[in-house]
């Protein structure tokens, strides 16, 4: 406690000045009107989310049965499970993570190993994935259409189909495509954080024993930052499967009285299944049960899927300690 | 000395032992800048793509016949007993493409947002990083981390079953769903990145200013109004306009609680509908290269550009302040 440096005041023991003018002013800071003020904003924003999640754990943990997660919609929505939903949800956040984790990586690889810092291209590549981070949900939605839907889908349909329509049409590949893009920043911020724990001295042995950059990075660094990486994986799944504005038309689907099998189908999604739900059924009141329950899985599976990433981080900064 | 400074992280010969590994080495160089580069194509193509689609609003004769830029941004006629008046009605027999009730009902829902999420979110990183015990502060952190995770969705529907009733009941509104029911779920969402953003300003705020102050007798709260908050300032300005920006573009919520009528009105318990809700509530519905169509890839072009030059004043402020705090720390 006591700090050489500052000057000992013979009455008091603790000569932290922050300490001894809190005594000396304690009626005054306890009246005074900013931490009072800060601290109950602070604590409406934690009643916010209290509320929220209240509300929407009341009125769905009623309906969470095996049934419910199992079956399919049925009656106009108003009874039976969300079934497809979630299986649609897992298939497309499953194809997204294919396509995210090797772009992520490798971008986040660059510009720790290959870029220089200062130099242009890199400094743009960083400009664009800031940028990138703040596309609105719904422009991607539009791009997923005007590129992968118009330009590569209908591309492909007249190349390799003859002009008949099979990926010229909103599809699984291309919301989960979209939903990469939309998700990259998250893994190439989290794997770049890995990266930087890694000590230098990894780095330095590999190349005293003669291996190549590549070698390095390939069994080295990338092994070593495999929690990182895991960590935005799980980020970029649990920010894809609660997105609903990019997939609205570039591939999710009403309903749907099958699964999807192949790339070029349609699918169900969670998220899109409660703006369904809440905004385009003819009776909403019947509804609202099913309703309920399908927001709080959404909400369950998001938050299960950050708490994960928290743990994994948190194990990660444990070992940048030692 | 940082690592990425380090020399042995980057630039070193190629020591691979075998000519086979020597090679494969610079194939994966070029794979990886390729891969990088795929991060700034990305915002090219969705510049050229959307661009793309957008363009014949101005440039094809085919458009012009039912919609030209002028007229979107000028008044068009309702009814012949009526005054010339700005209507977004696409769907009609005479289609009706005038831009400013979307930009209005965007601007008015954000305005609430941000008003709304302003003093809230800063107040609580105000707490957090100034006069917060430890405990509080463990548990501010994880509530803003869970807020921000929450879907956009789940906030929709929770203003539209919920709250907009809620708030009718409260304020006696004429419209359950209005620009304000859906502009505190929206200032909801944005809290997040306010508090993020505003809470890293203030800490970046060097300890010596405060202990300068501290040793001038200053209380902390004092210390807070005085030294810390204009310190910090750009950073706040900052959280807000990234805060404006995120809420601009914000789809889901305004679509399921703003009441989605296009109004020219100015009360903020009218219903509105959004730029981003018409993006999303159209699309589906129109036919693919029809006037419409491009007028909604217009709107969507507009969008983005407006959350890219937002986004690019907020880390030009965010900049700015690290360069201050850092240059003047010394």
């Amino acid at each position: 406690m006591a700090d050489p440096t500052t000057i000992q005041r013979p009455d008091t023991a603790q000569s932290e000045p922050r300490e001894f003018l809190a005594r000396k002013s304690r009626w005054k800071r306890f009246l005074s009107p900013l931490p009072i003020l800060t601290g109950f904003l602070a604590a409406c924003v934690v009643a916010m989310l209290v509320i929220i999640l209240w509300n929407v754990i009341a009125g769905g943990i009623g309906r969470l049965t095996w049934e419910f997660l199992s079956g399919a919609p049925t009656h106009g929505m108003a009874e039976g499970g969300i079934f497809p939903a979630i299986f649609g949800t897992v298939f497309l956040v499953i194809l997204m993570t294919i396509a995210v984790i090797p772009l992520g990586v490798a971008t986040a690889v660059y510009l720790r190993y290959y870029a220089r810092p200062d130099a242009w291209f890199s400094r743009a590549v960083r400009v664009a994935v800031n940028n990138l981070a703040g596309v609105p949900a719904i422009v991607f939605g539009l791009f997923g259409l005007g590129f992968f839907i118009q330009f590569v889908g209908k591309g492909i349909d007249n190349t390799f189909f003859g002009g008949t329509l099979t990926f010229g049409q909103p599809a699984i590949i291309w919301a989960s495509l979209t939903l990469a893009l939309l998700t990259l920043p998250v893994v190439i911020v989290a794997t770049e954080e890995a990266m930087r724990s890694l000590p230098n001295d990894y780095l330095e042995a590999s190349y005293a024993l003669g291996a190549t950059r590549w070698q390095t990075i390939s069994r080295v660094v990338i092994p070593n930052s495999m929690t990182g990486i895991l960590t935005g994986g799980i980020l970029a799944v649990s920010r894809g499967a609660g997105e609903v504005a990019p997939i609205m038309f570039t591939g999710a689907a009403y309903f749907l009285p099958y699964l999807p099998k192949k790339l070029n189908d349609q699918f169900m999604e969670l998220g899109y299944h409660v703006y369904v739900m809440s905004t385009q059924s003819p009776d909403v009141e019947a509804t609202l049960p099913v309703l309920y329950s399908t927001v709080l899985v959404l909400l369950l599976l998001t938050f299960a899927l950050n708490a994960l990433a928290v743990l994994i981080r948190y194990r990660l900064r444990g070992r940048q300690a030692v | 000395m940082p690592i990425h400074d380090s020399p042995v992280t980057r630039q070193r010969p190629s020591y691979g032992l075998r000519a086979k590994d020597r090679r494969r080495d610079t194939i994966m160089k070029y794979v990886i800048t390729a891969s990088a580069f795929g991060a700034i194509a990305v915002i090219v193509l969705i510049f050229v793509f959307i661009g793309r689609e957008a363009l014949p609003v101005i440039t094809s004769a085919e458009v012009h016949e039912e919609v030209t830029l002028k007229g979107m941004v000028t008044p068009v006629e309702w009814r012949a007993t009526k005054p010339k008046t700005y209507i977004w009605q696409p769907v009609s027999e005479v289609p009706k493409y005038s831009l400013f009730p979307l930009l209005l009902g965007s601007l008015k829902a954000t305005f609430v947002a941000i008003l709304f999420a302003t003093p809230f979110a800063v107040g609580a990183a105000m707490y957090s990083s100034e006069f917060a015990p430890r405990r509080a502060r463990e548990i501010i952190k994880p509530v803003i981390e869970m807020l921000a995770g929450i879907p956009s969705v789940v906030l929709g529907f929770f203003a539209l079953i919920v709250m907009a009733g809620w708030l009718k009941d409260a304020f006696d509104w004429k419209y359950r769903l209005n620009a304000t029911s859906a502009g505190i779920a929206l200032g909801i969402a944005v809290i997040p990145i306010i508090f993020t953003v505003a809470e890293e300003a203030l800490r970046a705020v060097p300890r010596q200013y405060r202990e300068a102050a501290l040793a001038l007798g200053a209380s902390p709260w004092q210390i807070a109004r005085r030294i810390v908050l204009p310190a910090a300032a750009p950073g706040i300005f900052a959280a807000v306009a990234l805060g404006f920006g995120r809420a601009i573009g914000e789809t889901m919520i305004v679509l399921m609680a703003s009441g989605n009528a296009a109004t020219w009105t100015l009360p903020l318990t009218d219903s509105v509908r959004t730029m981003s809700a018409t993006v999303a509530a159209e699309m589906a519905e129109v036919v693919n290269g029809s006037a419409h169509y491009h007028v909604l890839f217009f709107i969507g072009a507009l969008l983005f550009i407006l959350t890219f030059l937002i986004n690019l004043v907020g880390e030009l402020y965010v900049g700015r302040l690290k360069r201050r705090l850092t240059g003047s720390a010394g």
